[in-house]
């Protein structure tokens, strides 16, 4: 098994695979998302309180769940990296993060206009809400030490250290958050927790939940390819420049 | 031990000689406590009810003032790579230097603590509980700190990029700590807070320095 894996961490043979992955999942995206959200706006039923609003939750529930998905995923291949030293892991943990801060992003605006309707205001200081804030700028942070060194074989490590206090950060945040929000407020926004999901709606959810993955595999791909072969690149223009 | 009191002993010096450290955070932590009723008004009800967490807050960010200097100093003038090839363990030395920054820059705002407590009509029973409640919080904030502070040492702007690091992570501190000192004003029971914040401590001092040790060796490499 460990050396299947070290086999993959072979840029070049990992592009090979990557390239094979990639119409497939081009594929996917579009199949899942058209069917996701056809069955999600037009075949579903309006709730019978929250009326045609309930259709932003196909657009958000998913997108929460990819946020905590990819910090799971990056924290992972941050760890791969700093253990097996291997650059295709830096990378992989490098392009999710920007992904995961859009579906972040997407997670917050989505349930901010879905709360103007229902809860009369865009913004609660809810737990799930103010968790997935501070994921955001967890998010932020891991993005701009990637920014700020020179050295890339250094930013990576840095990045990867600070992805795994993260994580390790994450479940004790999250508790600390639901233990606040209890503390400091009834429980007045347990609707949310709504009535039990009936398969109509659970399905496109699930859908929806796919295609993102599908989406995210896409996306991953082409980033992922971009940075090696800009690595490439500029190995490339140094020796040029060493010839001169 | 011996070694590690010995460096703990010359930070202290160094920031004593220098004199400006301590004064330095005491008096921002001071300041940025007497900016809130300035800004909410001085209504004593509404500062009793948003006492303890402008303390923490302005403890927060007190402390984030003083921790990009926690390795930069060293840095610049080579003591840090002296002091990474010699006998100490790194994550000791780190541990060393969170102690220093801990006593240095949060111990007197500790103590400052209950006085401006008292400003801000926070009853008795809270006085007594901030001051307890800061001295098992804030050992984690130093060493939360010393790991962003190990990333950035040696970086152009490293300060600014801290904070962005740093405060997320802070949360879960700033959270227990002003809910043990409400549960005291309440009358509540008080252990479970304080029983979950020292074991964010705890936590804290296992993780802080191995990660703060990485992040040093990788910033000095």
């Amino acid at each position: 098994m460990a050396i299947d894996l070290h086999k993959y961490a072979n840029p070049k043979r990992f592009l090979s695979i990557i390239s094979v992955i990639y119409p497939w999942s081009v594929w996917l995206t579009v199949i899942l998302l058209i069917a996701g959200l056809y069955m999600g706006l037009f075949v579903a039923p309006p709730d019978y309180q929250q009326g045609d609003t309930v259709r932003i939750m196909f657009v958000h529930v998913p997108a929460a769940w990819m946020a905590l998905m990819i910090y799971t995923i990056m924290a992972v291949s941050s760890a791969v990296g700093l253990i097996w030293k291997h650059p295709v892991a830096d990378l992989t943990a490098k392009a999710a993060a920007p992904i995961g801060a859009a579906f972040t992003f997407l997670a917050l605006v989505t349930g901010s206009l879905w709360g103007q309707p229902m809860w009369g205001t865009f913004w609660v200081w809810d737990a799930r809400l103010t968790s997935m804030l501070i994921l955001l700028f967890l998010y932020l942070g891991y993005m701009a030490i990637w920014e700020s060194f020179d050295d890339s074989a250094k930013a990576a490590k840095a990045a990867a250290i600070l992805a795994l206090v993260g994580v390790i950060n994450i479940p004790v945040i999250r508790f600390s958050v639901d233990w606040w929000n209890t503390l400091h407020q009834p429980a007045s926004v347990a609707t949310m927790s709504g009535p039990k999901i009936h398969s109509s709606i659970l399905i496109p959810l699930l859908i929806m939940g796919l295609a993102y993955t599908a989406f995210f595999v896409m996306v991953l791909i082409i980033r992922v390819r971009t940075e090696i072969l800009q690595r490439r690149l500029r190995v490339m223009q140094i020796s040029e420049l060493r010839e001169q | 031990m011996s070694r590690f009191f010995q460096l703990v002993r010359r930070d202290l010096m160094l920031a004593f000689r220098q004199g400006s450290t301590v004064t330095l955070s005491l008096s921002f932590f001071v300041i940025v406590v007497v900016l809130f009723p300035l800004g909410v008004g001085p209504e004593l009800s509404i500062l009793a009810r948003i006492g303890p967490g402008v303390l923490w807050v302005a403890a927060l960010l007190a402390c984030l003032l003083t921790l990009d200097r926690m390795f930069q100093a060293d840095f610049e003038d080579g003591a840090l790579d002296l002091l990474m090839i010699g006998p100490l363990p790194v994550e000791i030395l780190v541990l060393a230097k969170v102690m220093a920054h801990w006593l240095t820059s949060i111990l007197p705002l500790i103590i400052v603590a209950p006085v401006l407590a008292l400003s801000l009509n926070i009853p008795a029973e809270g006085i007594l509980t901030i001051t307890f409640v800061l001295l098992i919080g804030t050992p984690a904030l130093s060493l939360i700190g010393a790991v962003g502070a190990a990333l950035t040492v040696g970086m152009r702007r490293g300060g600014v990029l801290l904070s962005l690091l740093v405060l997320p992570l802070y949360i879960p501190v700033l959270i227990f700590g002003v809910a043990a000192v409400d549960a005291a004003i309440a009358q509540l029971a008080v252990a479970p807070h304080l029983l979950l914040l020292g074991g964010v401590s705890l936590g804290a001092l296992v993780v802080g320095p191995l990660a703060a040790a990485a992040g040093l060796r990788l910033s000095l490499s």
